[in-house]
């Protein structure tokens, strides 16, 4: 089987998040940048599982200048074939999926991956955005993927209060949520090999954004905390009440 | 024209679809558009609408909506926005709402940016304002495109009823054939809200010690007629289901109350629920990170002051 992982380069989880002069970009500096999680341990992992069974290649793709090429390395040595690199920095959600979308029209793939959403701007919006451009079915938020055989799939996907078992037939794109594989740690032996593995560069197509920042903030301080005497909770409770108002 | 796209389930109009009506009704008034929504499938009592300020509900009746099929239902509600020349498209930030507005949008040819927080700026632009960084920071971002596209984050504004009388249209445009086969929906039983969609949350973590502990927060929970929640750690132990796994990699909740129990507060727990309007911590460890995020403390063991607690409440609503 031809499958394609799209994946996203984020600040660390645990990373402190500031912003630069003007509040138009992330300050950098101190920042450990990651390959998105939801990309590395759900969608490039469940891929790679599919491939170990089925056959076949597992490309990544990403959007982003030669310094991600760390990020693209991860994956190569945690399991993937080969990568594709659209030499472009990632401005918005509709620019990233067209330029995904359009080499995507080019080669082909039985299964795309995305992760559920980015880190960073949380958008969720680059997986359907694709599905849209090269009219396949999109299956969002899934925990869980069994092929049946090699171009059908049974999909367990994450709605409000519950599950959704559905069947789809490949080609197909798929956002990746918590459940859908187990996180791997490269071995040596992957990150060694990831070094000799191909990475291609690929131009990018001319497109305007449809989408700009404007202005970054940082969430208003919180009044500090009003500690509670843990004998009195029925003071807790009046407070939530009659000044919290949310009970 | 501001459509509104409104999702519904078993007939009824969801929390979530309403916020979109009159997140919609809110921009629209500030544009001097009028609002219009739009129903998809068959059955759905569309007079609440009127009340959060649609005009008109337009409702597309057949039976591909029975199930939901994000490629039908993202191309049909573009089709309905091309054909009543809509400038603005409002979707709800939900499971579903989610599968629909990058294609949405690609389909109109429209910028999109979802979960929103705040009515459009429209002065100058049309300017949006989400959380970013699981919550650790805002943006602005300036949607360019001549059709605009946005989903509205769940609890982000308030309903106020502002009765606007209703008139139901149906429409028929050509739809296209499900491309999905949805095998089966398992919802769990509950008389509470989904977390997404909870206003009040209880939440527990590694300080109750283990599963056969969760009865005093369940007490707790049902007292404030709340949804329960937990942190990664618990998840991961399967002390408690994966969906109620609060947190970076979980889910993100904006609830008006939520209650942590015995959760230290790590960064990643922390951006995904510092958004909620109240937070109470209870923690036997001063030092816990999490009273830094928190309107009320209480220093002292769970076991005890979680009871205590559940019993005020219960006076309080006597």
């Amino acid at each position: 089987m031809k499958l394609l992982v799209c994946i996203s380069k984020t600040p660390d989880t645990t990373a402190k998040i500031a912003f630069n002069g003007d509040h138009t970009t992330l300050e950098t500096a101190g920042i450990t940048f990651i390959m998105n999680p939801y990309d590395e341990w759900y969608a490039l992992v469940k891929a790679i599982e599919i491939q170990e069974t089925w056959g076949g290649t597992v490309s990544v793709l990403h959007v982003g200048p030669s310094e991600n090429d760390a990020i693209i390395r991860k994956a190569l040595a945690i399991g993937a074939s080969d990568a594709f690199r659209i030499d472009a920095e990632a401005v918005s959600a509709d620019q990233a999926a067209f330029q995904m979308a359009t080499f995507i029209e080019k080669h082909g793939f039985d299964i795309i991956f995305t992760g559920k959403e980015t880190i960073d701007y949380n958008g969720a919006e680059v997986g359907g955005r694709m599905a849209a451009q090269l009219s396949l079915p999109f299956i969002s938020f899934a925990s869980h993927l069994e092929m049946e055989s090699e171009n059908e799939a049974v999909i367990k996907r994450d709605i409000e209060g519950g599950t959704e078992t559905l069947k789809v037939k490949t080609p197909f794109i798929i956002s990746a949520a918590k459940g859908m594989a187990e996180q791997r740690i490269p071995n040596m032996k992957g990150i060694m090999t990831s070094k000799s593995k191909p990475l291609q560069v690929i131009q990018p197509e001319a497109y305007q954004p449809k989408v700009k920042v404007v202005q970054h903030e940082l969430p208003p301080a919180k009044k500090s905390v009003q500690y509670i005497n843990p004998e009195n909770m029925t003071e807790l409770a009046r407070l939530l009440r009659e000044e919290a108002k949310v009970i | 024209m501001v459509l509104v796209f409104v999702e519904t389930e078993n007939g009824k109009v969801r929390k979530a679809g309403l916020e979109a009506v009159h997140f919609g009704y809110l921009t629209s008034q500030k544009m001097g558009l009028p609002c219009h929504a739009l129903i998809l499938g068959e059955g759905a009592d569309a007079s609440s609408l009127g009340l959060y300020g649609a005009t008109t509900v337009h409702q597309i009746s057949s039976n591909h909506f029975n199930r939901f099929d994000n490629q039908v239902f993202s191309d049909a509600i573009a089709k309905v926005a091309q054909h009543l020349a809509a400038s603005v498209v409002v979707l709800s930030h939900s499971a579903n709402g989610k599968s629909l507005i990058g294609q949405v949008a690609y389909h109109l040819g429209a910028g999109s940016v979802s979960a929103v927080i705040e009515i459009p700026e429209t002065e100058n632009g049309f300017i949006v304002k989400k959380g970013v960084f699981s919550s650790k920071a805002l943006v602005k971002m300036e949607i360019t495109s001549p059709i605009k596209v946005i989903s509205v984050q769940g609890n982000a504004i308030q309903l106020n009823v502002v009765g606007t009388e209703i008139t139901v249209k149906p429409l028929e445009i050509p739809l296209v054939d499900p491309k999905i086969d949805v095998i089966s929906v398992d919802k769990l039983q509950s008389n509470v809200a989904p977390l997404p969609e909870a206003e009040r949350v209880v939440s527990g973590g590694r300080g109750l010690k283990g599963p056969e502990n969760w009865g005093i927060l369940e007490d707790l929970a049902q007292a404030l007629n709340a949804t329960t929640a937990c942190s990664r750690p618990v998840a991961d132990s399967d002390w408690r289901p994966h969906h109620e796994h609060v947190g970076q990699t979980g889910i993100a909740i904006r609830p008006n109350l939520y209650i942590a129990i015995g959760i230290s507060g790590a960064i990643q727990h922390l951006a995904g629920v510092n958004n909620s309007k109240t937070i109470v911590v209870i923690n036997k460890d001063p030092e816990a990170p999490f009273f830094k995020a928190a309107n009320y403390g209480v220093v002292g063991d769970l076991f005890e002051v979680v009871p205590r607690l559940t019993a005020a409440i219960k006076s309080l609503n006597e």
